[in-house]
């Protein structure tokens, strides 16, 4: 395992967000459909990743527990979108792991027109596991 | 041959710091023409200047380089300085070596090198310059206020009273602006009307105050002190000398569609109508595109029932001419649109509304008669939930960047309004942080909390949720106790970012006066020059210039005044004598400069011109220096080479050009 520095910085390039950009307003939060369901709610997501504490992050219940809906992503006014960061978590983890439950062969059966493809990605990212 | 001095300062450490500047005099010493060159800690002040005299004086100098700050800073301070020691003050150049150099490198040897490469420049440019005599121009004793909101309104106050002519140009059909609009106004919690009303009286009763309502700016010429403006006094079908403004006319309007711009839409207003009742000027106008005998010909009742006579059919939009010395830009704001936040359910229900429009609802000539009930049935609300920072504070690409900055205040104004007059409604207030720095205003809020016992919770909104039965379910956090927090509400209030009224891009335009990415005009100076827009004669009032209340809206509407005043009070002013200059003998009437030329300044004439004993009659270039801005599109444009800018010559440039890369 690498150290919490250098496992931030993936996060921060998985994602491609800026955490230093929140201003802690909560929108994500006040957002989220899974709340009561996360043990690190998703406004906390940016500050774990600020103070570098990744461990808690890949070992939270709260990165199997969001839908991948984003609307924290659509509705953050500062572009952090903590759904991305939940989503890098998730592929830390994933990364680490093998085992492919949701096979890309299945997608198109599943496919709707109105489904954003990145939800898909996330969905397959996320039941990897 | 030039004697040229070399003024090389340490701005404290801010050159310093970063050039060696011993070694720049060391080295521009050897420069051709330089007989003298020292360095001083702070060139711009007294002692530094009379540094200058003093080696004018005993070295005979004729030429002077200041290797200082931008020449923005101090140019006109070492002009003076040379000057009063003899020499022409065009014969001074700056070069700067803070802003272009030490302030932008780290390296000291590199910025050195720069340093001494950029007084290389001035000095080749020195060599070549030639003294120049400034022009006089006249000012036109008159003032044009556009927008006759508290800003515009204060301005022509403070103008007028100083004793100049004053003209305000309202695109609406009466004066007052937003503040007319408001119910009460914070930290005083007294009536708007009631403080405003009687400066609008005062202001259309002032014999030097001309207002112009209903009108708009269409053309603007000229440069500061003498601009030329049309004015675009619309068709108001109404004669204003004649209206006695008793209302029957909009009492029997049969067409009673129109939204009422003056109530935010949230009810209607006969096609005959005056925004309010207390407009000034109090002379209706006929909105065209409700009007019924406009449209089709037929009615004409208001005609009928006026008793003076005053309808007018046939108006017809009139342009107004008109000379200025100063204009004031006062266009004011306007809350943005919100169909970009759909999370709050704004275009969904009635009962989602912004502050503004909640101003109405508590204003005894709104709406609802002052009644604070919901739109949508009537009701009186019970829970009623404000939601801070919509749409400011954004980085995405649906909001504002800026802090709209008067949205804690008046937000604890009306929570604290509500919860005076209706002590069983409950009022909630989601925000990200409250800012209200200003006098007696953290007070305010607080008193909000702690006497009024509004609710205050750290954390936004994430949507708004409209329920059959016609409840608002308002979805938010609350970050201090790290709960999600589902709420009923049967109103809900957002505090949607401000931005400059949309007419200010097109009114900028015509001035050229600057604007930033957001709309709010630019002043000369964030520090030094607040109300004056780099465009010389055009001053900035209000919130045309960024986010203010009221109280700082009138204290910079008075400081334009006295800018304005300060400028009016000339009888002449001097031109900038780095104007475009024809060689006569080498133009060849071809009219491509007259035609790049923004600013109109040049002509031609027949003239007699002697060719090297070939005396024959050509038609030949002519440059108005009083025009011109010298902005060099004609020398750029000109084939034949003619064309020069006094100060900035081809030549010159060349030299410099010359000079860094030797």
């Amino acid at each position: 395992m690498e150290t919490a520095a250098k496992q931030a910085d993936l996060i921060r390039e998985i994602s491609g967000v800026n955490p230093y950009k929140c201003m802690k307003c909560g929108k994500c939060s006040a957002s989220c459909p899974s709340y009561n369901e996360m043990d690190i709610k998703p406004h906390q997501f940016v500050s774990y990743v600020l103070h570098e504490d990744i461990e808690s992050l890949v070992n939270s219940k709260s990165i199997w527990k969001c839908l991948s809906c984003f609307a924290c992503v659509e509705r953050c006014p500062r572009d952090v979108k903590p759904g991305k960061l939940i989503d890098a978590a998730r592929q830390l983890v994933v990364r680490q792991k093998g085992q492919d439950f949701l096979l890309a062969d299945e997608i198109p059966e599943l496919l709707d027109p109105d489904i954003p493809q990145q939800l898909l990605v996330s969905a397959f990212r996320k039941y990897k596991r | 041959m030039q004697r040229i001095g070399v003024f090389v300062c340490h701005c404290g450490s801010n050159i310093a710091a970063t050039v060696d500047v011993k070694k720049v005099v060391e080295l521009i010493k050897l420069e051709p023409g330089v007989v003298h060159a020292e360095d001083y800690q702070y060139m711009c002040s007294e002692a530094g200047q009379e540094k200058i005299a003093v080696a004018i004086r005993e070295k005979g100098l004729t030429g002077i380089v200041v290797c200082s700050c931008s020449p923005r800073m101090h140019e006109a301070t070492f002009r003076k300085a040379a000057e009063k020691a003899g020499i022409n003050p065009y014969m001074v150049e700056i070069a700067n070596i803070r802003e272009q150099c030490s302030w932008i490198h780290k390296d000291m040897e590199e910025a050195t090198k720069k340093a001494v490469i950029l007084a290389r420049a001035a000095v080749a440019k020195v060599n070549l310059n030639a003294p120049l005599k400034p022009g006089e121009s006249l000012v036109t004793k008159r003032a044009l206020v556009i927008g006759g909101g508290i800003a515009g309104i204060q301005t022509a106050l403070d103008i007028a009273d100083a004793g100049y002519e004053v003209d305000i140009v309202e695109k609406t059909p009466s004066i007052g602006g937003r503040m007319s609009q408001l119910d009460k106004t914070f930290p005083t919690l007294d009536c708007s009307a009631c403080i405003l009303t009687p400066k609008m009286v005062d202001a259309a009763a002032h014999e030097k105050i001309n207002i112009y309502t209903y009108s708009e700016v269409e053309k603007v010429s000229g440069f500061v002190g003498d601009f030329t403006v049309d004015i675009r006094k619309k068709a108001r079908y109404v004669d204003m000398d004649k209206c006695t403004g008793c209302g029957v006319c909009q009492e029997k309007c049969p067409s009673k569609k129109a939204p009422s711009e003056f109530n935010r839409g949230l009810n209607k207003r006969s096609a005959i109508y005056t925004p309010f009742a207390q407009a000034i000027p109090n002379v209706p106008v006929i909105d065209a595109d409700y009007c019924v005998k406009l449209k089709t010909g037929k009615c004409g009742l208001c005609e009928k029932v006026c008793q003076a006579g005053a309808i007018d059919y046939t108006q017809k939009d009139e342009i107004i001419t008109q000379k200025y010395g100063a204009i004031v830009v006062a266009t004011g704001f306007d809350v943005i649109k919100l169909d970009k936040y759909d999370e709050y359910a704004y275009s969904q229900s009635k009962d989602v509304i912004t502050s503004l429009e909640l101003e109405r609802i508590m204003n005894a000539a709104g709406p609802t008669k002052g009644h604070l009930e919901r739109l949508s049935d009537g009701k009186a609300p019970k829970n009623i939930v404000f939601i801070q920072c919509v749409g400011s504070r954004c980085s995405d690409n649906r909001g504002k960047s800026y802090c709209s900055k008067i949205c804690c205040m008046y937000t604890a104004k009306h929570a604290m309004l509500i919860r005076d007059k209706y002590p069983d409604v409950n009022v909630t207030v989601f925000y990200i942080d409250v800012r209200t720095p200003g006098k007696n205003f953290d007070e305010f809020y607080r008193r909000a909390v702690e006497e009024y016992g509004v609710n205050y919770i750290k954390g936004q909104v994430g949507k708004v949720l409209p329920q059959p039965d016609g409840q608002l379910l308002v979805q938010g956090v609350d970050l201090i106790d790290n709960k999600q927090i589902k709420m009923e509400a049967d109103m809900v209030v957002l505090a949607a970012a401000i931005e400059p009224e949309s007419s200010v891009r097109k009114i900028a335009t015509m001035l050229t006066a600057s604007i930033d990415t957001n709309n709010f005009l630019t002043e000369a100076h964030p520090k030094l020059r607040p109300v004056e827009s780099p465009t010389a004669g055009v001053f900035l009032s209000g919130v045309c210039q960024g986010p203010k209340d009221i109280p700082e809206t009138v204290a910079q509407a008075g400081a334009a005044a006295v800018k304005v005043v300060g400028l009016l009070a000339k009888d002449k002013l001097l031109t900038n004598p780095c104007t475009a200059k024809p060689d006569e003998l080498l133009c060849n009437g071809c009219s491509t400069c007259a035609n790049v030329c923004p600013y109109g300044a040049i002509s031609y004439e027949d003239k007699l011109i002697n060719d090297h004993g070939i005396r024959e009659t050509r038609r030949v270039a002519s440059v108005n220096s009083a025009l011109c801005q010298g902005c060099g599109a004609c020398t750029v444009a000109c084939p034949s080479g003619c064309m020069d800018l006094q100060g900035f010559s081809n030549r010159q440039i060349i030299a410099e050009v010359d000079a860094i890369c030797r």
